[in-house]
């Protein structure tokens, strides 16, 4: 398809296939592209940063919450900017929740701040879950459901242009602190002893985290487990150092969510929303790396 | 000049220390003992501004070398990658380490003697290297004050006397600020201008190691018998007395 849109070919092709290429095919790619890149930068720091093998943004309550901004918008039928302002604002909402119930004499301990992720996520999936109550079941109910799902089938150069901006932002903050998350993998005393400032350094991962993880949830809805499976990848094939490991996981990430959307795209006559197959994938991933790690191999 | 004034700290009800005000002058070599449970770590803590005073005044430089007790699991990084995160303060937060700051941290961890180990997994070395790789970080930082938290308590004797070593070559470098604390009252003689008694009830007492390592002081300190003999031509030996 590439060698097409490049010219390359000698094959014949007509107007309709370059309109497919351009409009429908071309953002789509870009836009899985993106989102994996995203999506597993934002893990690989996490894990980084929590010592947490399972740390991703969908576990922080980041993504839930976005996804409460963005069915609101969704049933207001607001325009893609406003869409990921939503789902910023109600992603960050959400993790200054985390942020609080975490919080103890000014510090929080990585597995609490993973707990509370877990239980703000469940709050803000119930929100969804009523904001669907309350959506037109012919029109904005399936729209709200299909997007929540995970999907790029209705990726349009409008989104693109929306979310790589703030996933790209995110993502070099993350990659300008590629050696001080190195150093917070030490875990907090260690690092505060190097005279870092731990618990302002982790916030601004978080939020460059949050960024990222609303800018894919507004355009795709929520795709899990890439942000899990693809840093685990990445560290077996180039360690864990950080200044490595997150180039590694966004090239990584961006081919695989690629891959898997054309795999979600072609294999049947419908359309498999990308996000069931990443889970598809990606659960039994982790379970066998997980019993990898119990049989007493590092996992992380 | 480093000084903690009235200091207290408390975790929940329970105080730790209190009252406590110490003077560290430049360039000596302190020794801190106490047995386990009575803050030894909290109080070093304390000195370094890592940990919040509850009551009371901390007045020092802010930039120190600080260098922890072995534990957790060992990051799977390289000796020179653990060394080079010494850097960290001077890097800021979105810095990472130019050639320069490898220079810096190869020749930290040359000053300890492990050159050789530069490109080792950390979590391959033995407990006695690792102790020394965290040295050379806490040397790499280029703090003029290094606060060792219980750095022989994972030792052998020969390690040691290597560490002991390496403390007294920096003491006579007459650059640093040095600070540690142990369970053996030999450091202190070995190594230390002065020492820090933590004794019971919240009091200390702080004086010239050979004047204060008494008797009658290590035994109230620890609460059973100690000696402390005559070594011809030697530091003298400091004897516990085991039940």
């Amino acid at each position: 398809m590439l060698a097409y849109g490049l010219g390359g070919s000698s094959t014949a092709w007509t107007e309709m296939d370059e309109r497919i290429v351009t409009l429908v095919r071309g953002p789509r790619v870009l836009l899985a592209a993106l989102c994996g890149a995203g999506l597993a930068v934002a893990g690989a720091a996490l894990q980084g940063i929590f010592r947490n093998p399972l740390a991703a943004p969908e576990m922080l309550g980041v993504s839930a919450g976005a996804a409460f901004g963005g069915a609101i918008a969704i049933l207001l039928s607001l325009p893609g900017l406003l869409m990921i302002g939503g789902a910023f604002t109600s992603g960050m909402i959400a993790l200054l929740i985390v942020g609080a119930i975490a919080r103890v004499e000014g510090g929080s301990a990585p597995t609490s701040v993973l707990l509370a992720g877990v239980i703000v996520g469940a709050f803000f999936m119930a929100l969804v879950s009523v904001t669907q109550l309350f959506a037109d079941p012919h029109n904005s109910l399936p729209a709200i459901t299909f997007w929540l799902m995970g999907s790029f089938a209705s990726a349009s150069w409008d989104q693109v242009g929306i979310a790589s901006p703030a996933v790209f932002l995110g993502c070099v903050v993350l990659w300008l602190m590629r050696f001080r998350i190195n150093a917070l993998c030490l875990g907090e005393e260690e690092a505060r002893t190097l005279g870092i400032p731990v618990e302002g350094d982790r916030w601004l991962v978080l939020i460059s985290v949050a960024l990222i993880a609303a800018a894919t949830v507004s355009v795709a809805g929520i795709v899990g487990w890439v942000g899990i499976v693809i840093p685990h990848a990445a560290r077996f094939l180039v360690g864990h150092d950080h200044r490595i490991l997150l180039p590694a996981s966004c090239l990584l990430g961006a081919s695989y969510l690629c891959a898997v959307d054309t795999v979600a795209r072609s294999a049947t006559p419908g359309e498999i929303p990308v996000g069931v197959l990443t889970a598809l994938i990606g659960a039994p991933f982790i379970a066998w790396m997980l019993r990898k790690a119990l049989m007493g191999r590092g996992i992380g | 000049m480093l000084q903690l004034s009235d200091a207290g700290v408390r975790f929940g009800q329970r105080w730790i220390f209190r009252n406590l005000t110490l003077k560290i002058d430049d360039l000596t070599c302190i020794a801190l003992l106490g047995p386990n449970g009575r803050g030894k770590t909290t109080l070093l803590r304390a000195i370094a501004g890592l940990q919040t005073l509850f009551e009371g005044k901390r007045s020092g430089p802010s930039k120190i070398g600080y260098v922890p007790q072995l534990t957790g699991t060992p990051l799977p990084f390289s000796a020179i990658e653990m060394v080079v995160m010494g850097r960290s303060r001077a890097l800021g937060v979105f810095g990472s380490p130019r050639k320069q700051d490898y220079q810096i941290a190869y020749e930290a961890l040359a000053e300890v003697g492990l050159s050789g180990l530069a490109n080792h997994a950390f979590d391959r070395l033995s407990g006695g290297e690792r102790q020394l790789v965290l040295v050379a970080r806490a040397l790499a930082s280029e703090a003029t004050t290094i606060i060792l938290d219980e750095p022989a308590s994972a030792l052998d004797l020969a390690n040691q006397s290597r560490l002991l070593g390496i403390i007294r070559d920096l003491k006579e470098r007459s650059r640093f600020t040095l600070i540690f604390s142990t369970h053996l009252p030999q450091h202190a003689l070995q190594v230390a201008d002065e020492t820090v008694l933590m004794l019971p009830h919240g009091q200390t007492a702080q004086g010239s190691s050979a004047a204060i390592l008494t008797e009658t002081n290590m035994t109230e300190l620890y609460g059973i018998p100690v000696r402390r003999v005559p070594m011809p031509g030697q530091v003298d030996a400091v004897v516990p007395i085991f039940r």
